[in-house]
């Protein structure tokens, strides 16, 4: 199983350019270690030292924020759209 | 780092809040390694020898009398007039929310466009033309609009303004009056702000709350500075101050520590308090939730369209420096700020925009509830001027009594409103 990620322009350096990429897991945490397995250096970008997602990224899974679901436990289904998006500063 | 000799020697680099990484003082805004916001970084120590009270008294009456505490390399070139508006003691007010000490930092009268915007874009747009922009931008609920426009205008530089299509009438045409691009967009703040961000990477303008953001922030801190000085070099015991992205409290706070650090004021306690509207009112929720994760607001709804923004930048920063400061978060209905604006109006008689009246709202329910004890000094700051938002009130403050040109009437009318007044009610 494997679902479509956006990645934002400032990674594309770690995705060889690619605005969607391929990653199979059955929840987020799983999705970003099978990205950084094929993109390494994307997960230091994406999550801190303790592995918790930076708090300026958004991870979107069918445009939901998993802060408001269940982290990095969110359950990812086939066809799930994951939309990685740092946060946008203004006002 | 490139440190030119027209480099200030005292703003000396741009530094992620997040990771404290270091960038040259360019048109960027988060950081490229954890998408952190960059900060305006400041040699404290080369700022202390300089910027005495001394110093300070001897210069022109406006925000730039701090100018080494503002992140741009030359002198000001854009909103020079700017600030150093009226610290009012209010004590009528004061009797009204049953406090002692309470005074009203008057922003609604700031110079040019009477809100605390015109602070923020002197700062950005005198960066943004040291940075060689000659296109200037920005989104807005309103305020920050009417500011581009109008300090766009008289520095010679092409602006676009991107607002929310439904804002009041009466902001929309303070910013095409200036001759700026004024855009609509359907949809709420947050979408506006999203396009933005797009427009600023594809255009190159320099859009005063997006790349040239860590500038333009800095502005807020001159409304502290100014609180300080003209409290007598002290730093009052409360400040209560509006929400929307957040960012003003934070400067405010960092104004505050500033002056410590360079010992312009003594150390003491002092607590900063937020105030929002209840139909958006992400951070002041999150706070009483004891958390500071910020569940967006996706359709703000409140008459309150200044603070309208749904998905703060800085509410995680405002939420610790409530809680770092022993503040507290407060929220009003849209009938409370109606009767904020009335009553700092005929109390004080400064008209406040709905911003306004959710700050002395949200002030009296701290004072009735305790955070803000009865014998402690208190600030409010009033960020922007009730002509802005006009629809708000019209209506709810009565209608003017409508006779012909006769003395007889005229009798009559004030001899009926007497018996009224004296009548019990």
């Amino acid at each position: 199983m494997s679902n479509n990620v956006r990645i934002p322009t400032p990674l594309r350096k770690l995705t060889n350019d690619q605005d969607v990429v391929l990653a199979g897991g059955a929840n987020i945490g799983e999705i970003l270690n099978d990205l950084e397995k094929n993109h390494p250096g994307l997960k230091e970008r994406i999550c801190d030292e303790q592995g918790n997602v930076r708090r300026f990224v958004n991870i979107f899974v069918n445009d939901e924020d998993i802060r408001f679901l269940e982290e990095k436990a969110t359950a990812v289904k086939d066809g799930d759209e994951i939309s990685i998006v740092p946060a946008i500063a203004g006002g | 780092m490139d440190m030119d000799k027209n480099s200030s020697p005292y703003f000396t680099h741009l530094k992620c809040r997040e990771c404290g990484r270091a960038y040259d003082k360019l048109a960027i805004h988060i950081c490229e390694f954890d998408f952190g916001p960059l900060e305006a970084a400041y040699d404290y120590d080369a700022i202390r020898p300089v910027l005495t009270r001394d110093a300070i008294a001897s210069r022109p009456g406006s925000m730039w009398r701090y100018r080494e505490l503002l992140p741009i390399d030359g002198e000001p070139t854009v909103g020079r007039q700017v600030g150093f508006t009226p610290l009012v003691k209010a004590d009528r007010l004061a009797r009204q929310l049953g406090v002692r000490e309470l005074y009203i930092k008057n922003d609604t009268v700031n110079y040019p466009t009477l809100s605390f915007k015109d602070r923020v874009v002197s700062v950005a747009l005198s960066r943004a033309r040291e940075l060689g922009f000659q296109t200037v931008a920005c989104a807005s609920t309103g305020n920050l609009a009417n500011s581009v426009a109008a300090n766009a205008a008289s520095a010679g530089l092409t602006s676009y303004v991107l607002i929310p299509a439904d804002l009041e009438r009466s902001k929309i045409i303070n910013s095409l009056v200036y001759g700026a691009h004024v855009i609509g967009i359907h949809g709420a703040y947050d979408q506006v702000n999203r396009l933005c961000s797009e427009i600023a990477g594809k255009y190159g303008w320099g859009f005063v709350n997006v790349n040239l953001r860590p500038y333009y922030a800095e502005g807020s801190k001159t409304m502290g500075f100014e609180i300080v000085e003209q409290l007598g070099w002290r730093i009052p015991r409360h400040t209560v101050v509006c929400m929307a992205s957040g960012s003003l409290l934070t400067k405010i706070h960092k104004a505050y520590r500033e002056f410590i650090t360079l010992g312009l004021v003594e150390e003491s306690a002092f607590s900063i308090h937020g105030a929002q509207a209840h139909g958006c009112s992400p951070i002041s929720t999150a706070m009483k939730k004891g958390t500071d994760i910020v569940k967006p607001v996706a359709k703000p709804n409140t008459i309150v369209k200044s603070l309208a923004i749904g998905t703060p930048a800085d509410g995680y920063y405002a939420i610790h420096t409530l809680r770092d400061t022993g503040g507290s978060a407060e929220d009003c209905t849209d009938e409370e700020v109606i009767a904020g604006i009335r009553l700092l109006a005929e109390c004080e008689g400064i008209f406040a925009e709905t911003a306004g009246g959710v700050t002395v709202a949200c002030a009296r329910k701290l004072i009735q509830n305790g955070a803000i004890p009865a014998d402690e000094s208190v600030v409010l700051c009033i960020t922007g001027h009730g002509l802005k938002t006009q629809e708000a009130v019209a209506g709810q403050c009565g209608e003017p009594r409508l006779i012909n040109p006769s003395l007889r009437e005229f009798d009559a009318l004030l001899a009926a409103s007497r018996q009224t007044e004296t009548q019990p009610s």
